[in-house]
């Protein structure tokens, strides 16, 4: 644990000094790139006024509600694809088709259909997070040990019981690792669509505002809190979840150990 | 009358579009708590044997008798034990493990766990049965896998060289395990190895397999006390005339 910590200290410093000669270089004005003597102010003034946590809860909103129906959709799809061919058949040249489509190729329909604001953001998360979820889980489910399937058998596992508990938890990792890239696509989706559909909240229009008042200290300010959000995700959720279950399984390696 | 019999059994598989016959009249009776080893080279058709009395193949001629009924497909009258390691369930500890085919059976949850820790019990394993199968070593593992054909009480336990992948040492350690257990559950035991010694140490008889077709050359009683010295005369006499067979 604390060698992780110290891990995470050493590239993070490695960034700020990498950051800190780019700014200083010249190459740009210090207007455009900005030092972090005046990136920290400026996200230090956005948290104490608070409107830096109206953001991040609308993101949040909007992510949270497309993640969780392309949860919602993209596990149960991508189990059926895997159980069955006739799915598998059915469903695979459509996710193989869309799936490569950007999401933000979307956004002007969605703002046609859904208008500005949540509903076009959500549908544009959903879209992009159903993919990664479906193909994962059914690759997931494929790669079930097969003995786990037999032992199941000889023990009088009926079809339901063999799903249940056998193929559910069999391909967790899988759906776990589906989940991660279905949340990072998200972010991709969220921001995105949040500069072209939104209105007055959310990081991804805090971005695209910004430029308008060549407030480069404040897009800088919300990249960092972008990625910090994602770095608390990742390790209060995913790696938390993944210990818990697939690590405590022996089934994968947990990060830091 | 036996416990088990196999009744002229072949069995054919598509291969290339060329159908190779993998066992040809392979008849022998178990009877009932008798300790059956069934001994042949790899390839010789041994593992295709015992999938077809665990009901995973059906025979293309031939009938499977068990208790007098014959068999088709699968059924809780008999337990499997695999080779591999990785047929426990890892996401469930020992005991949960051991409990699978009760919960399929429906049995409540209080007399699931007392069944399951008096299984693990019998394979010394009772202080375990809240680690994972990962935390186990390959011997532990096996054993639990033991325990969980066990529990439901099948008539039968099925076993396909559950010890090949174990040291030497651990492998004495298991075969006296296995030995005490079939004494105290009373089970019918077949069990598939290639190992001589191992079956000549288990069995109450060695069926010997040759391939190329899989049929059965010779049936070897094995009228030794148990425990068997693996050094003694006897034992070795034994071993050679196995060994004879299988040349």
């Amino acid at each position: 644990m604390t060698r992780f910590v110290l891990g995470t200290v050493a590239s993070f410093g490695l960034a700020a000094v990498v950051w800190e000669a780019f700014a200083r270089s010249g190459l740009f004005s210090p207007a455009l790139s900005p030092s972090l003597a005046v990136i920290l102010p400026a996200l230090a003034q956005m948290i104490v006024s608070g409107t830096i946590f109206v953001h991040i809860a609308y993101t949040l909103y909007r992510i949270l509600w497309g993640l969780g129906l392309a949860a919602l959709l993209g596990v149960p799809v991508g189990i059926l694809m895997g159980r069955f061919k006739a799915v598998e058949r059915f469903v695979l040249p459509l996710v193989s088709v869309l799936s490569p489509i950007p999401s933000l190729a979307w956004v002007p329909l969605f703002i046609l259909w859904f208008g500005l604001g949540d509903a076009a953001s959500i549908a544009l998360v959903l879209y992009a997070a159903t993919f990664p979820i479906v193909l994962n889980t059914w690759t997931g489910v494929r790669s079930v040990n097969r003995i786990w399937i037999r032992s199941a058998e000889t023990l009088g596992a009926g079809a339901r019981d063999l799903f249940q508990k056998v193929v559910l938890p069999g391909s967790l990792p899988f759906v776990i690792a589906g989940l991660r890239q279905a949340f990072a696509r998200s972010w991709i989706a969220v921001v995105g669509g949040e500069m072209i559909a939104a209105t007055s909240w959310g990081l991804g229009w805090v971005i695209f505002d910004s430029k308008e008042f060549l407030r480069t200290d404040v897009m800088l300010s919300t990249l960092v809190v972008i990625g910090f959000l994602g770095l608390g995700f990742e390790r209060l959720i995913f790696q938390a979840v993944e210990r818990r279950t697939v690590g405590r399984w022996g089934m994968v390696r947990t990060v830091g150990t | 009358m036996d416990h088990i019999e196999l009744r002229h059994i072949d069995y054919e598989y598509a291969a290339s579009e060329r159908a190779v016959t993998a066992l040809r009249d392979v008849s022998f009776g178990v009877a009932d708590s008798e300790f059956i080893c069934v001994v042949g080279r790899s390839g010789c058709g041994k593992t295709t044997l015992l999938n077809i009395l665990a009901g995973f193949l059906t025979p293309t001629k031939g009938d499977v008798l068990i208790g007098g009924r014959a068999v088709s497909g699968r059924g809780l009258d008999r337990g499997v034990v695999f080779q591999d390691f990785a047929q426990l369930f890892p996401w469930r500890t020992a005991q949960r493990n051991v409990e699978f085919g009760l919960e399929m059976k429906g049995v409540p949850r209080d007399e699931r766990a007392k069944t399951a820790q008096r299984f693990l019990g019998l394979v010394n394993l009772e202080q375990f049965a809240g680690a994972y199968p990962h935390e186990l070593s390959g011997g532990m593992q096996q054993r639990v896998a033991i325990a969980r054909a066990l529990a439901y009480n099948p008539s039968v336990l099925l076993m396909d060289e559950p010890f090949a992948a174990l040291d030497a040492l651990t492998r004495d350690e298991m075969q006296r395990l296995l030995v005490d257990v079939w004494r105290e559950t009373k089970k019918t035991i077949v069990y598939v190895t290639h190992n001589v010694a191992e079956a000549v140490y288990l069995a109450d008889r060695v069926v010997v397999l040759t391939p190329h077709p899989g049929t059965v050359k010779a049936e070897v009683k094995v009228a030794l006390a148990r425990p068997r010295d693996s050094l003694s005369v006897p034992f070795v006499e034994c071993q050679k005339t196995v060994v004879g067979h299988l040349r």
